[in-house]
């Protein structure tokens, strides 16, 4: 008895500025969601009027909140995977017996993660300018053509995907590390015996052996890709011809800078419903692909 | 066999280079004279370094103001962070109360509802309570964004304390609380550094909420700072580098003190499934 009122006493704190602060706004918004909040509700709540489901029916016939959705899907779709492999290959370095000053390099490899998003986009911005950016540069040293990265609507998601994946890809090597590091070493040598060659034992033990490690990174780097907002804002501010424009940039848009609260609740409440159903597909895919 | 370890470390080390050329870049760029680094031939390093760039953010562009407003802000929401959900943590691993488990996983479950769904009521509330534009707009969304992950963190932690030494100290007399600042509280040392720094990290990093919330500038954030700086200084790279070099250079050096504690907390955090 005694010990569970001081357990209330431990967790009541925090449950309520929890509660307050984060589980009744989350209602708060469900509900603004079916109302038509805008700037003249804003300035008097008399104005304020239920509305159903009109805001997602809108927002359904909106085109560019579609051409948002694709823009952030291509960042999923294609910035995922290849964070991974990124993530994957740096581990796989690391972890290797032939390599040197591991401290060192998984230290390098671990700095744009903590980096300030804002400020490495700020650098990402020059380094990738057209005239005089470093990118250009290496590649016209190569031989190939300069690629007016970040005013061309072709290039520019793929030159946010290639920044996102250099600032996110020391993350998710630091768990594939520890999950390299837990496969026991007597499966590999046991192969070895047996005459696997280095790619054998990397497709028949370190693949299944990370196959838990995987899950979990690919449903962690998905729910973090599909949240794209600094990117744009920082480096094309959605354009080139609205190219860029995130689900989350059009809903701030939409929410702080022409006040329509309760449509920008409705496409929060949208992008939570995906980034839902997508993580579940996963686990759904996962628990397939086990059996 | 020589070959080969040729081979990976020279990948490593390519890897390696590439992955901080940005940043040695910035460096370099933060140290040139206006207008150096878009010049032809490009240039790598200063001709001659000089600090014209950090004293002209000081002076004219009042970064010292922005600076304080971060250290400030992100010392005060770890400071709250610790406060709240250190006990709670604990109590979730050790002690048993009515309703535990059901509440945790709730909690859990609540982790994949991304934050920005709250901002927009969260906006409201502050605006009707006139809190927008003050430091305390910005520190309500820490319980959002620390709050369940930092008590995540600390019971998965406190889950390792052997339940005969909380019980030894019960036998003896000693009620909960000095328990938990008696025997508890140092035990969980290292995991209090851990979720310091990701909280300190987190709110020195975060973007979108102060955007959102501070219209004021001279309550402005070193990243919201910046990428204002950043729109009305297109053309001023060397001077914008600066302004990079400050807001990354404080976090990188705490990162690289503290860099134990920060791997193990990420990987606590990670293993949610």
């Amino acid at each position: 008895m005694n010990t569970q009122r001081a357990a209330w006493c431990f967790v009541a704190p925090a449950l309520l500025v929890i509660s307050v602060f984060f589980f009744l706004p989350v209602l708060a918004a469900l509900i603004m969601s079916m109302t038509d909040f805008d700037i003249y509700a804003l300035a008097d709540l008399r104005n304020l009027r239920f509305v159903g489901l009109r805001n997602y029916v809108e927002l359904l016939q909106t085109p560019l909140f579609w051409q948002a959705l694709g823009n952030t899907l291509y960042f999923v779709v294609l910035g995922v995977p290849l964070s991974i492999a990124a993530s994957l290959g740096a581990a796989l370095l690391l972890h290797s017996r032939l390599t040197w000053f591991k401290g060192l390099f998984r230290t390098a490899f671990f700095a744009p993660v903590v980096t300030s998003l804002v400020a490495v986009a700020v650098i990402w911005r020059y380094l990738l300018h057209t005239r005089y950016g470093m990118i250009n540069y290496g590649l016209q040293e190569l031989g190939l053509p300069a690629v007016d990265w970040l005013n061309d609507p072709q290039w520019a998601m793929p030159a946010i995907i290639l920044f996102a994946v250099w600032k996110n890809f020391g993350y998710n090597m630091i768990i594939f590390l520890a999950g390299l590091q837990s496969i026991p070493e007597d499966l590999y040598e046991a192969a070895g015996l047996d005459g696997a060659g280095t790619w054998q034992q990397f497709r028949y033990i370190t693949w299944p052996m990370l196959g838990p490690t995987l899950l979990m990174v690919s449903i962690l780097s998905m729910t973090g890709y599909f949240q794209l907002f600094a990117e744009p804002y920082v480096m094309t501010q959605g354009g080139p011809v609205q190219s860029t424009v995130s689900v989350l940039y059009f809903m701030y848009e939409q929410g702080f800078k022409w006040w329509n609260l309760g449509a920008a609740s409705a496409v929060a409440f949208v992008l939570f419903a995906i980034m839902f159903c997508v993580t579940l597909l996963q686990l759904r895919f996962a628990k397939g692909g086990e059996v | 066999m020589k070959p080969r370890a040729l081979l990976l470390n020279g990948l490593m080390l390519g890897a390696g280079l590439l992955t901080l050329f940005p940043l040695l870049w910035m460096l370099s760029a933060s140290l040139m004279a206006p207008g150096e680094s878009s010049g032809f031939p490009i240039r790598v390093l200063p001709q001659s370094p000089t600090l014209f760039n950090y004293r002209e953010l000081f002076s004219h562009a009042g970064i010292g103001q922005y600076l304080l407003n971060s250290v400030l802000l992100s010392c005060a929401a770890t400071v709250l962070s610790l406060l709240f959900n250190v006990s709670a943590g604990y109590a979730f691993a050790k002690l048993r109360f009515q309703g535990r488990e059901r509440i945790f996983k709730v909690m859990l479950g609540a982790l994949v509802i991304p934050s920005q769904v709250a901002m927009l009521p969260l906006f409201l509330l502050l605006k009707y309570m006139g809190l927008v534009n003050t430091y305390g707009a910005v520190l309500v969304l820490v319980p959002a964004m620390a709050g369940i992950f930092g008590i995540f963190l600390v019971r998965q932690y406190a889950l390792t304390i052997p339940d005969a030494l909380l019980e030894a100290a019960r036998m003896d007399g000693a009620s909960e609380f000095q328990i938990f600042r008696i025997i508890v509280l140092p035990l969980l040392t290292p995991i209090l550094v851990t979720l310091g720094i990701f909280t300190f990290l987190g709110t020195w990093n975060d973007f979108m909420w102060p955007l959102i919330v501070l219209t004021d500038k001279d309550l402005y954030t070193l990243p919201v700072a910046l990428a204002s700086l950043s729109r009305e200084h297109v053309q001023d790279n060397e001077l914008m580098m600066a302004g990079s070099v400050l807001t990354v250079l404080p976090v990188l050096l705490l990162f690289l003190g503290l860099q134990r504690y920060y791997i193990q907390g990420l990987l606590v955090g990670s293993v949610k499934g």
